[in-house]
């Protein structure tokens, strides 16, 4: 499938990562060769197989539902870029 | 006497149970290696004090006639396993300055066993490469040289530090992590020994995460012996890796009985693919031969999904890595670049901090994940991921174990195979089905390219059955007797 400059924009918005207008040309090409190559998997028929998340087969063990972590939020907070009074401190989001 | 940096983990432990030497002799002998391996960029961070520290605590046990499984034995840690206190950098600049306040599990088993850490080795960013040519620290370079050509060769990746660490004697053995080739690829590029165990064998708690369904963690070691030592000091149950396996860690070094007779190894048709140098080809009916010799039962077997493998794996680990990468957005850890809003600020952070392979691979991700394409490429690949599991328990029906190279070309010069993302791709062509099906796999040095470079074998074993796998691997060393050393020696002083 050949991506478009429009599709890798959508694509680079959805990851959250700026791609300059003059790379998104260059990357759709990129993109779409991969793309492309992946594509031989349409040669197979996968009707009626189930899709495999994992190959663990076995269901999640379930634990006491108890407190097993925590209080260590200076320790946490110690590696953020900017901190205040105990909390992360982002760029303002509500006006 | 020999250098303690020459010595394998095997001899170096009972010398300093012996008390030959001590882990402070063995450890000043390493930390000077590091320092002189540094042409190599095998390492991002030294870290010489904390193991003389760690090598004090363990000739003091010595001399207290205790003694742990890995008691005072330097080791190179790969810079995607999280240290206490020690920066974690997954080759990323979006991580830099990160200093994680935990331990993962698996350096908390070695440092549990009384091994030394000598630094974290270098790795392509995120452990997304094949060549360590994509890590923000620089590449990493390959200790051995092509015969009468001095150009500097790509080590393998993404665990290209911990191998060529290990391979110049600048480290007694290191872990890595293996997502479609990681472990076993570089091995078999720097002319060490590569296991990667079963997923779920080694817990993945502290890892940072590229492909949750595919990472496994293993060691990287200059015998199969030393593999066995490693993995069995690694290996275990995890209750904070939901995926990590309640099952019991057997002493895997016990399984190196070198008696492979009557064992039934499968020879996959498929593996023999188009463009394989013939080199390549006439080692592995090497490998053949001498299971043979030694009593083993090649059968040919056929795994006929296998050129799927590669696509099908690069849409589920980008898209598993794009899920899991979503957390590098600039307000808890590591890098922030400043923007208007906050959605400008993430994006401003995630194009700064992610090199371009990682970028790729994001929004290949994000792409196969996105409203109409899910069910496309995604879904389509999980179902292709069944029928490859599949192949191999059919496989499994006729043979004990899998014998097929470790890639398909020797170590290749910086710059070359750079400009085609594909063209790296297929690096890992015979490694990355066992991720897909979970299996441990195993490379093994067994001989020399024509000009001069280390080439593995790969063994395939069952689920949870590391102990053939290694068996195998052992028969096939003592065979080979593969003992070459690469150009670039670090250790040697002491």
């Amino acid at each position: 499938m050949a991506l478009d400059k429009a599709t890798v924009a959508r694509i680079a918005t959805l990851a959250r990562i700026k791609v300059p207008e003059a790379e998104q040309d260059s990357l759709a090409g990129e993109l779409s060769k991969i793309l492309t190559w992946i594509e031989q998997l349409n040669e197979i028929d996968t009707s009626g197989v189930e899709p495999m998340a994992s190959v663990v087969h076995m269901t999640l063990p379930m634990r006491e539902d108890v407190v097993t972590d925590g209080g260590r939020r200076d320790a946490i907070l110690a590696n953020a870029p900017q901190q205040a009074q105990g909390f992360f401190v982002v760029p303002k989001v509500v006006e | 006497m020999t250098a303690l940096t020459e010595l394998t983990l095997a001899a170096a432990r009972d010398g300093l149970r012996n008390k030959a030497f001590s882990a402070r002799e063995i450890t000043q002998a390493h930390i000077a290696a590091v320092a002189a391996a540094r042409p190599l960029n095998a390492y991002i961070t030294e870290t010489p004090e904390r193991a003389l520290a760690m090598a004090r605590e363990s000739d003091a046990r010595l001399a207290r006639g205790e003694r742990l499984a890995l008691d005072g034995l330097p080791l190179a840690i790969k810079d995607l396993f999280c240290t206490d206190g020690v920066q974690t950098s997954a080759g990323s600049r979006i991580l830099a300055g990160f200093t994680p306040p935990y331990e993962s599990t698996v350096t908390a088993n070695l440092w549990r066993a009384g091994a030394v850490m000598l630094g974290k080795a270098n790795l392509d960013e995120f452990a997304m490469g094949s060549a360590n040519i994509t890590s923000a620290h620089g590449a990493v370079e390959n200790p051995w040289r092509r015969r009468g050509d001095n150009r500097p060769l790509v080590p393998g990746g993404s665990s290209g530090g911990s191998a060529a660490a290990v391979a110049a004697r600048a480290a007694l053995a290191a872990i890595g992590t293996d997502t479609g080739g990681s472990i076993r690829q570089p091995a078999s590029f720097c002319g060490i020994v590569g296991l990667k165990p079963t997923y779920g064998r080694c817990s993945r708690w502290g890892i940072v995460a590229f492909a949750s369904s595919l990472d496994q963690a293993g060691p990287m070691t200059r015998n199969v012996k030393d593999a066995a030592i490693m993995l069995t000091a690694m290996a275990g149950h995890d209750p904070k890796d939901s995926t990590s396996a309640p099952v019991p860690v057997p002493d895997f070094e016990a399984a190196l009985t070198s008696d492979v007779r009557g064992l039934r190894i499968g020879i996959p048709r498929e593996y023999r693919v188009d463009a394989m140098p013939g080199e390549i080809e006439a080692l592995w009916q090497q490998g053949i031969d001498w299971l043979k010799s030694a009593g083993a039962m090649p059968v040919e077997i056929s795994l006929p999904m296998t050129k799927y493998a590669l696509p099908a794996y690069y849409i589920i680990a980008p898209a598993e890595a794009s899920s899991n990468l979503a957390r590098y957005d600039g307000v808890r850890y590591g890098l922030r670049v400043p923007g208007e809003s906050l959605d400008e600020m993430y994006e401003n952070t995630r194009a700064q901090g992610f090199g371009a392979e990682v970028r790729r691979r994001v929004l290949i991700g994000t792409y196969v994940l996105s409203a109409g394409y899910y069910d496309a490429y995604y879904l389509k690949a999980q179902k292709v991921r069944a029928l490859i599991a599949r192949d191999f328990d059919e496989a499994f029906r006729r043979c004990d174990a899998i014998l097929t190279p470790t890639a398909p070309s020797a170590a290749f010069a910086i710059g070359e195979k750079m400009d085609d993302p594909v063209a790296m791709y297929l690096n890992d062509v015979f490694t990355v089905p066992v991720n897909l099906a979970g299996l441990p796999g195993l490379s093994v040095p067994a001989g020399l390219s024509r000009d001069g470079l280390p080439l593995g074998l790969q063994v395939i074993g069952r689920a949870f059955d590391e102990e053939t796998v290694l068996r195998i691997g052992g028969v096939i060393e003592s065979t080979a007797g593969f003992a070459l050393k690469p150009a670039f020696i670090a250790g040697g002083a002491a």
